[in-house]
């Protein structure tokens, strides 16, 4: 299928045949793809469906092993990404490509072209920024910044490029809705300019908001093209899976149960001087609900959810209670044998070891509460008994039998991590970020199974920037914003411009039903 | 032109099995090279290095009796470097075993504060006075580098020299042999303190012993035990060794207490079985060769067992070589360091798969 240009259009960039193949795994088979100037054109699909590939060819990093790009009608082939910067394709990556040692100022410095002056960059990227509305401090190095602020740099630095073609890969995962709306209104304008734009995001509402075009890929094929402004979030998400999408069953809980989780006036001074410090943070999770934390991207969700798993100690012990009990000296494995379990954000380094079996990984989490070890031994054959249970019971899809976890998918490793603690039957589960990079399917799978958790009497905690997500199955949400944390809102009573101006720090003493 | 390295998605059993053999044999074409450069037959200068201490029961025996300390410390360093910390002074942790369990030999030399107990106590106190000795001294680094965040590796390296200086300095003083005619040595230690010979008048004693339990011990540790899994953990991904509750500083004490005391019972094995008195000079660096072994054994308890042999193999036949084609010594020690360069490639090429392109800009 091709895609059909607006007529008279000609092509920007047409891809033609694109083919990738990774040893015996084919990314992409065979992909047609036209992006004319002036239009905004999103590129949708499951992870795994071969977006990413097919973004990194355009752009140089990886090399189609068949197919042909052509550029303003020219065949082209980028050697590395600074010929095809210089060709003017720009790129905003979803997982940042900074150098952590370096400043905000010397990160941009390094994607100009060669020969560049560097005099009066600073200056330049001020300019860029300001226009924009990107708020940045040329100077701080990147490793005190948090996602949303080194997105800004990335954004930033394309802009610096003077591109033809943006490409901007899941960009509003760390904004704010009204963050989100003020980057619509900047990516209007330059497509107003005669820019293209190449939109990859899992959010099928601002795709419909904000593009004119969209291409639907499936294991690695071109299954639609449509405009998606003319279908339904619902059918573009059945497009995306080649099925149905279950809506998550959400019915309000019962009768509040008993508080499981409390957490009172918790502070926490930051771990290095950029670092956020938590402030008098306190709120309660009770049995059968489950509470939303939404806020944005570096305001403490991190630190929060280390004081919350043990593996950074508060002050006083009381400051955080599981079913009663003050655990707020105790660590992580003391915390799991008074019931509570914990899913952190990264999946692969913190939550999972990506060289480690599944097997091996179950033993990460759960050596402590009994099942995989006798005395000083692990029990190898039990934990790949427990990893089988936990593979077939949350419909994780690996390939082997026991695969190590960095060869799952995104979605079928974060289904195997949350199934790897709620098996457990956890008093109190906390979660940061359950869905980030998750695909559409494993997203509502993984959203029921805390509902469900909760209905049998647990208390879920999600921390999460994903909005529509916290919207869907939180019975009360809080904000957390610059590491203090707001009151509970009862999540059917507020809306949606409530949360997002909490979470842009409005002031919280005005929080407004309280509940 | 460009050089990618793309993942293989399994690297296949067969070729992990073979990547070894296959270095060696690369290496043993690269080493062939640099001795027909040197104007000597390569395949004359292979025989003596590889066949001719395979060919007699004295040099097997020598093979062995290198081997032992090789593996034992490599056994040990093999903890501190899966846990992804370098201890790069098992020389050191070496002497410092040597030193505190040659002292217990000398200060009971002919019969001296044996009392009513007897003797069968000496060996044994030595042997645990030794690994304690070579544990203390490598928990320094271990310590500076939990309290007070200084590298392990700058630390446990510069120690090494303070180990060295210390036994020169009392065997040239306090420990010297008072009969010894000024010769800078101890009194041959006792019969009662010395590591029993495997066969009578020979030169195998029982070290190699001492090193085929600890790849056992290993084995058993690394793949069965939570403190293994722990130890794996922590090297590979650190963050989530926090997440699983495991505590760095206890991780970081261990390995280091691990290799140390390795290091320590390598070095009483070697005063006590090899040298039989205390000399300014005990160890030929294997606490540095131990290294070379621990890689090449890829960290694995049976791969530095036959790593131990293979380097022990080659330091022996480059001393016949020397002897006999005088090729210098150097060749040897390059030799060692080639083999290793080859492992660790073909370690990559197990892994990753090459791929050259030549690809002209847009």
């Amino acid at each position: 299928m091709t895609s059909p240009t607006p007529a008279g259009a000609p092509a920007l960039i047409a891809m033609r045949g694109i083919v990738k193949r990774f040893g015996e795994f084919t990314a992409n088979a065979g992909i047609d793809l036209d992006i004319v100037a002036g239009e905004a054109h999103a590129l949708l699909g499951e992870n795994g469906a071969g977006k990413s590939t097919l973004v990194k060819i355009l752009y140089g990093l990886l090399e189609p092993t068949e197919g042909e790009i052509r550029l303003d009608g020219r065949p082209i082939c980028f050697e590395d990404p600074e010929a095809a910067r210089a060709a003017g394709i720009g790129m905003v990556f979803q997982h940042f490509s900074l150098f952590d040692n370096l400043t905000v100022a010397e990160n941009i410095a390094l994607v100009l072209p060669r020969g560049e002056k560097l005099a009066g960059l600073g200056a330049r990227i001020e300019a860029v920024t300001k226009r924009y509305g990107l708020k940045l401090e040329a100077n701080r190095p990147v490793w005190t910044l948090s996602a949303g602020e080194r997105q800004r740099i990335e954004i930033a630095r394309c802009l610096l490029q003077d591109p033809k073609l943006i490409v901007l890969d899941e960009p509003t995962s760390v904004l704010t809705p009204q963050e989100a709306e003020t980057l619509f209104a900047t990516l209007d304008v330059l497509r107003a300019e005669g820019r293209a734009i190449l939109y990859i995001s899992h959010r099928l509402e601002e795709v419909r908001r904000l593009c004119n075009r969209a291409t639907v890929l499936r294991a690695g094929r071109v299954v639609a093209t449509c405009d998606p402004r003319e279908q339904s979030a619902r059918a573009l998400a059945a497009m995306m899976v080649g099925s149905h999408i279950v809506d998550v069953r959400a019915k309000p809980a019962d009768a509040a149960g008993p508080e499981r989780l409390r957490v009172e006036q918790l502070s926490l001074p930051a771990e290095d001087m950029h670092g956020v410090c938590l402030v008098d943070v306190s709120m309660q999770v009770r049995a059968g609900e489950v509470f939303g934390l939404a806020g944005i991207a570096g305001n403490g969700q991190d630190e929060l959810f280390a004081a919350l798993s043990g593996e950074r100690l508060a002050a006083q012990s009381g400051a955080v209670r599981i079913d009663g009990i003050s655990v707020g000296r105790d660590n992580i494995t003391l915390r799991r044998q008074y019931g509570a379990a914990f899913v952190p954000e990264e999946r692969n380094g913190h939550a999972a070891a990506p060289d480690f079996t599944l097997s091996q990984n179950v033993i990460l989490s759960r050596h402590a509460t009994g099942g995989v070890t006798s005395g000083a031994f692990v029990d190898l054959p039990a934990a790949r008994a427990l990893a089988r249970d936990i593979i077939k019971d949350f419909d994780v899809r690996a390939s082997g039998a026991d695969p190590a976890a960095r060869t799952l998918s995104g979605g079928n490793l974060q289904k195997f991590l949350v199934g790897r603690e709620i098996s457990r039957n956890p008093s109190v589960l906390v979660l940061n970020q359950p869905t980030w990079g998750v695909d559409a399917s494993a997203s509502a799978a993984i959203r029921q199974l805390l509902i469900d958790l909760a209905r049998q009497g647990s208390a879920v905690l999600v921390i999460s920037q994903d909005l529509d997500e916290l919207f869907e199955i939180s019975d009360r949400m809080a904000v957390i914003h610059d590491g203090r944390v707001s009151q509970a809102l009862i999540a059917r009573n507020t809306t949606r411009e409530e949360i997002g101006l909490l979470m842009g720090g409005a002031d919280m003493t005005k929080a407004i039903h309280a509940h | 032109m460009r050089i990618d390295l793309e993942a293989r998605s399994a690297p296949s059993k067969v070729i992990e099995f073979c990547a070894p053999l296959l270095a060696l044999c690369a290496a043993v074409l690269i080493g062939g090279g640099c001795i027909a450069l040197l104007g000597k037959s390569p395949v004359d200068a292979f025989s003596v290095y590889f066949v001719a201490p395979l060919a007699e029961i004295w040099s097997l025996q020598e093979v062995a009796v290198k081997a032992g300390p090789l593996i034992l410390i490599a056994i040990g360093l093999s903890f501190c470097y899966r846990a992804n910390l370098w201890n790069i002074g098992a020389e050191g942790q070496f002497v410092m075993g040597g030193l505190a369990g040659g002292m217990i030999a000398i200060a009971t030399f002919d019969g001296a504060g044996q009392g009513v107990f007897g003797s069968f106590w000496i060996l044994p106190a030595m042997l645990i006075a030794g690994t304690l000795a070579g544990l203390a001294y490598a928990l320094i680094p271990a310590i500076l580098k939990v309290k007070l965040g200084v590298s392990e590796i700058l630390t446990s390296l510069m120690l090494v020299y303070i180990a060295e200086i210390i036994l020169d300095y009392l065997v040239r003083g306090r420990l010297r042999d008072p009969k010894g005619f000024n010769f800078p040595q101890s009194v041959p230690f006792d019969d009662v303190a010395r590591l029993p010979f495997l066969m009578e008048g020979e030169r195998l004693h029982g070290g190699i012993l001492l090193a085929l339990l600890a790849v056992a011990i290993a084995a058993v540790v690394m793949r069965r035990t939570l403190f293994g899994f722990d130890v794996r953990l922590v090297g590979s991904a650190p963050k989530a060794a926090r997440f699983a509750g495991f505590s760095d500083a206890r991780v970081t004490l261990a390995v280091f207490a691990i290799s140390g005391g390795a290091a320590g019972l390598a070095g009483v094995c070697e005063v006590a079985g090899q040298i039989g008195q205390l000399q300014p000079v005990i160890s030929p660096g294997y606490g540095f060769a131990a290294i070379i072994v621990a890689f090449l054994g890829r960290l694995q308890p049976v791969g530095i067992l036959i790593a131990g042999f293979v380097l022990s193999l080659t330091t022996i036949g480059g001393e016949g070589a020397q002897i006999s084609m005088k090729v210098p010594l150097d060749m040897t020690r390059a030799f060692q360091g080639i083999l290793l360069m080859c492992v660790l490639a073909a370690d990559v090429f197990t892994r990753y798969r090459m791929r050259i392109s030549f690809g002209g800009r847009a």
